[in-house]
């Protein structure tokens, strides 16, 4: 099993598009972004500076592709018979699905901890316990993405998933205010709506206050729940079908 | 490990597919039981439902009826007690791992793996230890995937048309390599739709058509009932019924001035043939395609079911 979870890491790393995607693409852009506005110290009306405001949000912009992408590779080895090879090994499907998650958090922490030393070069100064808390909001946002994952992974053909997780991925970066803060308006209803915004929001830690409240928990746990049991359901139907 | 029980052991198991054009029979009633130590050859045209008999035999696919047993185990068991290698008819191998990689995750999900240099020396591929999966030929993606089937250790070997997409080569470096293995003392099913691989890898061959075990015994059996040869000729107002009783034909047919003996000893037949008609021009001998003595074998199967 350990070692089965090393070779998936390994896999993945080894893949240009994921290490571009999630790994390079939000480095660059946070520093063609928040570089030229390092000395903003209030983005947007959001009340967080800009190197911080956009760390996070390129952190949730990175992480929403390791994370996502993580699940739907599973489709990747659906379509080469992959996962029918590895049912006759006493892997178990559990143990594959869990592999999938664990990696797809493996590579998120990549991402957010490349983007925290980028901030730190632009000035990002946190307490230790932000720093935590910051995180520990990024990986339980990030729920709600893993399970998407799975269910794509289960009910999408190949040829579909590079459009699907690339578009949806833009479309909820956009809405939850990854790239610039939505503070009003029926977009800002909207937004609240989406587990991305939320990802986004847990850059709210340094001004000490807290960073969801009751509608950002709410949020993130109705639709870890919705899409964890959708993702429960593709993954049963996938097993029984094979 | 149960040492009475047999390796495989399939009990009445029946599959039926729905397809827009009515229910599909593939397996209609198959009892087969291997003993440890026996190499044997799932033969049969394609279509015959060899591959839908070993994805029930797996446990890839539920049963319609009917009972699978493995070493004694359910399959889902003997595959988590690591006794069952495989390698399947249709497979890739995940891209962005090495050929070493890749055969030695697999082996260490298991108890015993074998060296997996030792593996990779065995199917020929060591050569290949560092090439990237992506890299391969469909010929070594299918040592690569035999390679994975073996380094487990299997108890049990299992494989659905291995040799599909090899080159002639890598069949011979494949049978070796089985060979040896079933040495061991290991037991070894393997589909094919050559009867000449069956005959010369299997102790016996389970041949079947149309979903149904049509023979079951030493492949030297199979290989007489299929190796039927047919005499076609021109020869006008012929007498049907007496030419069926020449000595080594087995059926006569005609169509107009055309007849088409079938024989189990051709050689007696024609010269049985000639020395009753002298007349009988344009004579062909022709040795009965596989698949045409299958259909042979199997003829009985519509009407049985029609009625």
């Amino acid at each position: 099993m350990r070692n089965y979870v090393r070779y998936e890491l390994v896999r993945v790393l080894r893949n240009r598009r994921f290490v571009v995607l999630s790994l390079g693409f939000p480095l660059v852009l946070y520093y063609l972004i928040a570089g030229p506005n390092k000395n903003e110290t209030d983005l947007g009306g959001s009340g967080v500076s800009a190197p911080l405001y956009l760390m996070v949000g390129l952190a949730a912009f990175g992480t929403m592709n390791a994370v996502i992408s993580g699940g739907a590779r599973i489709a990747f080895d659906r379509s080469l018979g992959w996962t029918r090879q590895l049912r006759l090994t006493p892997l178990s499907p559990r143990s594959y699905l869990a592999t999938k998650i664990l990696v797809a958090y493996l590579t998120a922490l990549m991402t957010i901890a490349l983007l925290a030393i980028a901030g730190t070069t632009l000035g990002v100064r946190l307490s230790a316990r932000s720093w935590v808390e910051m995180i520990a909001l990024l990986l339980v946002g990030l729920l709600p993405f893993a399970a998407l994952g799975i269910v794509l992974g289960h009910v999408l053909t190949v040829d579909s998933l590079g459009p699907a997780v690339g578009g949806l991925t833009a479309l909820l970066s956009i809405l939850g205010g990854v790239w610039f803060p939505i503070n009003n308006g029926f977009l800002h209803a909207v937004a609240q709506a989406l587990p991305s915004y939320w990802l986004v929001q847990a850059s709210h830690v340094a001004s000490g206050g807290r960073p969801w409240g009751a509608l950002g928990w709410f949020v993130t746990i109705t639709w870890t729940i919705v899409l964890g049991v959708l993702a429960a359901w593709a993954y049963r139907r996938d097993t029984q079908r094979v | 490990m149960a040492i009475h029980a047999p390796a495989v052991s399939l009990q009445g198991i029946e599959k039926t597919f729905r397809s827009p054009e009515g229910p599909v029979h593939a397996v209609r009633g198959v009892d087969v039981s291997i003993d440890p130590g026996e190499v044997v050859a799932l033969l049969g045209p394609n279509g015959a439902g060899k591959s839908t008999t070993i994805d029930m035999l797996l446990g890839l696919t539920r049963a319609d009826a009917g009972s699978v047993a493995l070493l004694g185990r359910t399959p889902a068991d003997a595959i988590k007690e690591g006794l069952i290698g495989a390698m399947l008819q249709i497979g890739s191998l995940p891209r962005d791992l090495t050929v070493r990689e890749i055969v030695s995750v697999i082996g260490s999900l298991y108890r015993a793996p074998v060296d997996v240099d030792e593996v990779l020396q065995q199917v020929g591929i060591a050569r290949l230890a560092e090439r990237r999966t992506q890299k391969l030929s469909g010929g070594e993606t299918q040592r690569v995937r035999f390679a994975i089937a073996i380094v487990t250790n299997p108890e049990l070997l299992v494989l659905d048309e291995p040799t599909a997409a090899m080159d002639v080569e890598g069949r011979h470096a494949f049978w070796t390599t089985m060979r040896e293995f079933a040495a061991r003392g290991k037991t070894v099913l393997f589909a094919t739709h050559y009867l000449e691989e069956a005959d010369a890898y299997a102790d016996r061959a389970v041949l079947m058509a149309r979903g149904r075990v049509v023979v079951d015994g030493p492949t030297t059996e199979i290989k007489a009932m299929v190796g039927l040869r047919t005499i076609r000729a021109t020869l006008p107002g012929a007498d049907l019924a007496a030419l069926a009783r020449l000595p080594g034909v087995v059926s006569a047919d005609g169509r107009g001035e055309a007849i088409v003996l079938r024989c189990s000893d051709s050689d007696a037949a024609v010269r049985a043939l000639l020395q009753a008609h002298p007349e009988a021009r344009d004579l062909e001998i022709t040795g009965a395609g596989f698949e045409e003595a299958f259909m042979e074998l199997t003829r009985g199967d519509d009407e049985e079911v029609a009625a």
